[in-house]
């Protein structure tokens, strides 16, 4: 199932994001900013980009993907749901006792999550891990990370990032999902993380400097990666932390909270809007 | 046992691991720098296409062989314990023992025996961290033998592995025929005055110390305790009953590493006093690995000076 029409695609993208919303908000907790802000990045990754079966998710030659910001995994199981890994129902489950779907991705309980995922900054190192197995079997799949801005702060990004280098990873692409928020702040203000890009073409990346909400400009962004030979790819995707959401763009309150039923209604009236 | 041949359990398994390697192909070995000392460098020079030098960072080693194992590979993770157990402690929690994924993390320089370097390079605390991890197998070997069994037999389960070793040479404990099963202890001798219950580079003091005493009338028996978790509870508990005495002895913190495993059985099991022999409470020092075990009370006659007490 590839999908190419941009129309299509977007229109998938806003069922996500009405889905990361109801997820949070059947949850009561969870963290919709970042999962909006990356919602069309998933979008072209799972239905246009990677080559994977929803009905053989544990084949060894699919493509893979961390979501290395594993609190966004609102965005990853409405992704993975609409795909088909599994019933749509059942992100109703999101963050309860009875049900599967774990705050941050549990890939033994996921179908369709590649990796385990929540504490800050080893995604990128774990999908290294994965290219250089590629590579070394001679597989031909490719791996895919993406991180959240603050959490490049980590240092362990930065390890992981001279690996990819030494290793010419070119099976491997990287999305930053640049939303330009953090808990406490603008990453600016928080860390002084500045010229991101940058710092990735400094540790030897292909960088490629996008609108992360531009459906057309990710496919892009994809297709010009896969192209690159012998050095891994770095996409810095600007995006807006809550997009489509009016009163949760650009808020760092929208991190981790969950809408009120008025705050819901709200939302998902203006993402009907949107579509 | 034989004092006259000493060999490192850190050359042991470097050893092991060549020959595993040309033995399964799935196996991966990923080092951060110090492939001369933890001896990986001898399963490098044989099988260079699947040795991956990470440098000098330990927790990018671990979450990149989590990447390995979740792709199918079998990777093993060496440095030293203190860069693995503690400073990759999060990786080893959230990328590797909760996904339950199939790395074995061979630790060396592990405890006072580390020497010279002193404090900073003196784990201590890696069993009683290593052991609470949901998932993981903890292995502490004594020999060369057992060690060179240990490295093919983690290979053989599937999920997350402590193999703790050491840089000092030490005795040749058992020869080719001994069996060893994971989980399940080394009994070494029948006597019922004392249960000496040892792990890792002590054990051969242990040994030591049960041909002094049997010297002296006094007839104790070693349990080899290789294998922390899971920990094998029937031995321990047939030792308290069988034995006027429990002792136990590791090059570690009495804190959370075997002494604590083994109160955790018998308080619930059969309740009766343990003497925890060990690093008590503190940090390591400078000086020569002999001397540390002197200072510490790690020695075969500090074990049998506790094994008169009382």
């Amino acid at each position: 199932m590839k999908i190419n029409d941009i129309k299509e695609l977007e229109k998938i993208s806003n069922e996500i994001r009405k889905n990361i919303v109801t997820q949070v908000y059947a949850a009561k907790s969870g963290h919709p900013g970042g999962s909006l802000s990356c919602a069309d990045i998933l979008t072209v990754l799972y239905f246009n980009q990677m080559n994977i079966d929803e009905k053989n998710p544990h084949s060894p030659l699919r493509d893979r993907f961390v979501l290395s910001k594993g609190h966004c995994s609102p965005a990853l199981y409405a992704v993975l749901a609409e795909r088909g890994y599994f019933e749509k129902e059942k992100l109703k489950e999101f963050r309860s006792v009875e049900g599967n779907l774990q705050g941050h991705p549990d890939m033994n309980k996921v179908p369709g999550v590649d990796m385990t995922t929540g504490s800050l900054g080893q995604g990128l190192s774990v999908a290294n891990g994965m290219a250089l197995t590629s590579k070394l079997n001679h597989d031909g799949f490719r791996a895919y990370c993406l991180l959240g801005d603050g959490e490049i702060e980590e240092g362990q990004v930065w390890e992981a990032a001279m690996t990819s280098y030494k290793y010419k990873l070119d099976n491997l692409c990287v999305i930053v999902d640049n939303n330009n928020l953090q808990i406490d702040g603008n990453i600016e203000n928080v860390k002084g993380l500045d010229n991101i890009e940058g710092k990735f073409k400094a540790f030897g990346f292909n960088t490629i400097a996008i609108d992360g909400n531009n459906i057309e400009q990710i496919i892009n962004a994809f297709e010009t990666a896969k192209l690159t030979k012998g050095k891994p790819t770095a996409i810095i995707a600007k995006t807006i932390k809550g997009k489509d959401v009016s009163f949760m763009e650009n808020e760092a309150g929208w991190h981790g909270k969950a809408p009120s039923e008025e705050e819901y209604n709200k939302a998902i009236e203006e993402l009907e809007k949107a579509n | 046992m034989n004092e006259t041949t000493q060999i490192p359990t850190r050359q042991s398994y470097g050893e092991a691991l060549a020959k595993l390697g040309k033995e399964n192909k799935n196996v991966v070995v990923l080092d951060a720098d110090l492939s001369t000392a933890t001896k990986t460098s001898i399963f490098a020079k044989e099988n260079p296409e699947r040795f991956f030098e990470m440098g000098i960072s330990e927790q990018d080693m671990m979450s990149t062989a989590a990447g390995f194992a979740a792709s199918g590979k079998i990777p093993y993770a060496s440095t030293f314990a203190v860069f693995a157990a503690g400073r990759a402690y999060d990786q080893i929690r959230n990328s590797i023992c909760y996904p339950n994924l199939n790395v074995k993390i061979c630790a060396t320089h592990a405890g006072i025996t580390v020497g010279e370097d002193g404090a900073t390079h003196q784990m201590l605390e890696d069993i009683s961290m290593m052991r609470t991890l949901p998932n993981m197998t903890v292995i502490v070997t004594s020999d060369d033998t057992q060690t060179k069994w240990a490295v093919e037999a983690i290979s053989k389960i599937n999920g997350p592995v402590y193999l703790r070793l050491s840089r000092m040479a030490t005795p040749v404990i058992y020869d080719e025929t001994q069996k060893f099963e994971i989980g399940k202890a080394v009994q070494i001798g029948e006597g019922t005055d004392a249960s000496i219950i040892a792990t890792g580079d002590v054990v051969c003091e242990a040994i030591k110390a049960k041909q002094e005493l049997e010297k002296q009338g006094i007839n104790v028996r070693v349990i080899d305790m290789h294998t922390i978790k899971p920990i094998d509870r029937v031995i321990i508990v047939k030792c308290a009953k069988e034995t006027k005495k429990i002792i136990t002895i590791e090059d570690h913190s009495i804190i959370g590493g075997l002494g604590s495993a083994v109160c955790e059985v018998l308080s619930e099991e059969y309740p009766c006093k343990v003497t925890r022999m060990g690093i008590n409470d503190q940090f390591g020092k400078s000086g020569k690995a002999e001397e540390l075990l002197k200072y510490f009370e790690l020695t075969s006659e500090d074990i049998i000076r506790k094994v008169k007490e009382n």
